[in-house]
């Protein structure tokens, strides 16, 4: 018998302006990251809706992030405050319906910081690891 | 056991049906039992006389049907608002669901709503009839001679034993006294689910929420729930009016329902007055109440007309959303 080997599927919302090119530098520089980061392009990180994220789980994913340039950078001027106040309130919501914590981040990467792109995502990939497979918010009609 | 009567209601109430002052009455009507209180639009004397209810199952917020109510009534529209649908009047008045000019607000004070859930735990079934009858709910079954004696402090609906004010803070004209915002312990519950481990909240909600059936009553009921295409009616959603298939559905539903109407939400407790399965849905918006109050400061929505929601504000020192785990970490 064959057992599958685990692999986390980790989705990643970056924000066109700032993460999604930091993304693009930490390639440029052949900085590796695990390939198990589907990276999402949005146009800023506030249109990352509670609902993308419910889904991407439902789908498959072991763990979500969203990406967006750092407070005060944003391209919209406020568009990640928004996500800031938004996503604070549904990690902590998720937190309350059980759901690990860990699964769940927002990451402050500029279109500069190709390397804290990379350890960032070596570092939460290798935390989803750990956590395992998501067994809490799994839909299993979506099982490959 | 309200304070206010029923003939008080109904003389105010033809009263000013009779002067022209409104064109229409917002009000409670009998269902199929006494217990089973209905909203109703009221336009003549005769229909109030004949079929207005005021008792303690009038529990129904009637700010929301004034988004609907408004536009059909030529002149004003009189609605009766206990302490804390003045809250959701209000909200809605900040988003501007209906128009202020057309409504006369009569403020009623409320000791409570009871709870029929309680009441059946109590007396069991095959309730025949409920009458007020002093500090108590007199209650005949179908297979009790006599009726038994309930009192109303036992039956209690949760939403008014943590009751969050008795003031009014919108009215056109008051009736009874106003009374104070009170200090409530609204939070324990959600307090004490949180000193949980994530496992025991994980089992406590898949227990809660897998008795959800999806009948949307909590949306269609909530009066900060008001838009007119919600998202669960999207024919692409592959949620749309059906049961959760599994629970995945279940709790992508309720997280969406609370995160939609956070800090919007007044706390009426509506949803979880409505919900058919007695699922305490309010705990759910109390969480994201109590979190916002923690994260950004005291907040009541609706407490007055033009507040900005903490959701659709920010500030540039707000907490970075990893930072809310590191509160006194209960799970390390």
């Amino acid at each position: 018998m064959q057992v599958k080997e685990y692999k986390p599927l980790i989705v990643a919302f970056c924000c066109n302006w700032c993460s999604y090119a930091g993304a693009d530098l930490a390639g440029n520089n052949r900085l590796s990251y695990p390939a198990d980061v589907k990276i999402i392009r949005v146009p800023c990180s506030c249109r990352v809706n509670p609902m993308f994220i419910l889904r991407a789980f439902q789908r498959g994913a072991d763990g979500v992030i969203i990406c967006g340039c750092h407070p005060g950078d944003c391209h919209y001027t406020s568009g990640n405050y928004y996500t800031r106040r938004r996503m604070a309130a549904l990690f902590s919501m998720l937190d309350f319906l059980g759901i690990e914590k860990e699964r769940t981040r927002v990451e402050w990467v500029s279109a500069a910081e190709g390397a804290k792109f990379a350890a960032t995502m070596n570092e939460f990939a290798e935390t989803v690891a750990s956590l395992g497979e998501n067994k809490r918010l799994e839909d299993l009609r979506c099982k490959r | 056991m309200q304070k206010i009567t029923k003939d008080q209601l109904v003389e105010k109430t033809v009263a000013l049906l009779s002067d022209g002052t409104v064109s229409a009455v917002l009000g409670w009507s009998r269902g199929e039992f006494d217990y089973d209180i209905t909203p109703a639009v009221f336009k003549t004397a005769e229909d109030l006389k004949e079929n207005f209810v005021w008792n303690d199952f009038c529990g129904a917020n009637f700010s929301k049907y004034l988004v609907a109510q408004t536009g059909k009534v030529e002149g004003k529209i009189l609605v009766f608002l206990k302490p804390c649908d003045t809250y959701s009047f209000n909200q809605l008045l900040t988003e501007h669901r209906f128009d202020r000019e057309k409504v006369y607000a009569v403020g009623i004070p409320c000791e409570g709503m009871a709870d029929i859930a309680k009441v059946k735990e109590i007396v069991g079934d095959g309730i025949v009839s409920i009458e007020a009858d002093g500090e108590n709910l007199k209650v005949s079954t179908l297979y009790e001679d006599a009726p038994a004696l309930v009192n109303a402090k036992d039956v209690m609906a949760e939403r008014c034993v943590n009751c969050k004010s008795k003031k009014h803070v919108a009215y056109d004209e008051l009736m009874g006294d106003d009374g104070e915002v009170i200090e409530s312990n609204r939070f324990d519950e959600v307090a004490r689910l949180e000193a949980m481990t994530p496992d025991e909240r994980f089992a406590f909600w898949q227990n809660e929420l897998s008795r959800c059936i999806r009948c949307n009553a909590c949306r269609d009921a909530c009066p900060a729930c008001t838009c007119e295409k919600c998202v669960f009616d999207n024919p692409a959603s592959s949620v749309e009016n059906k049961a959760p298939a599994n629970s995945f559905e279940e709790k992508m539903f309720h997280i969406i329902r609370a995160f939609h109407v956070a800090g919007r939400c007044t706390d009426c407790g509506e949803c979880s007055r409505v919900c058919p399965q007695n699922i305490p849905l309010h705990l759910l918006n109390r969480k994201f109440i109590k979190d916002i109050n923690e994260f950004y400061g005291e907040y009541q929505a609706g407490a007055e007309v033009g507040s900005r929601a903490p959701l659709v504000d920010y500030t540039t020192e707000d907490l970075e959303p990893g930072e809310v785990f590191d509160r006194g970490d209960k799970d390390a």
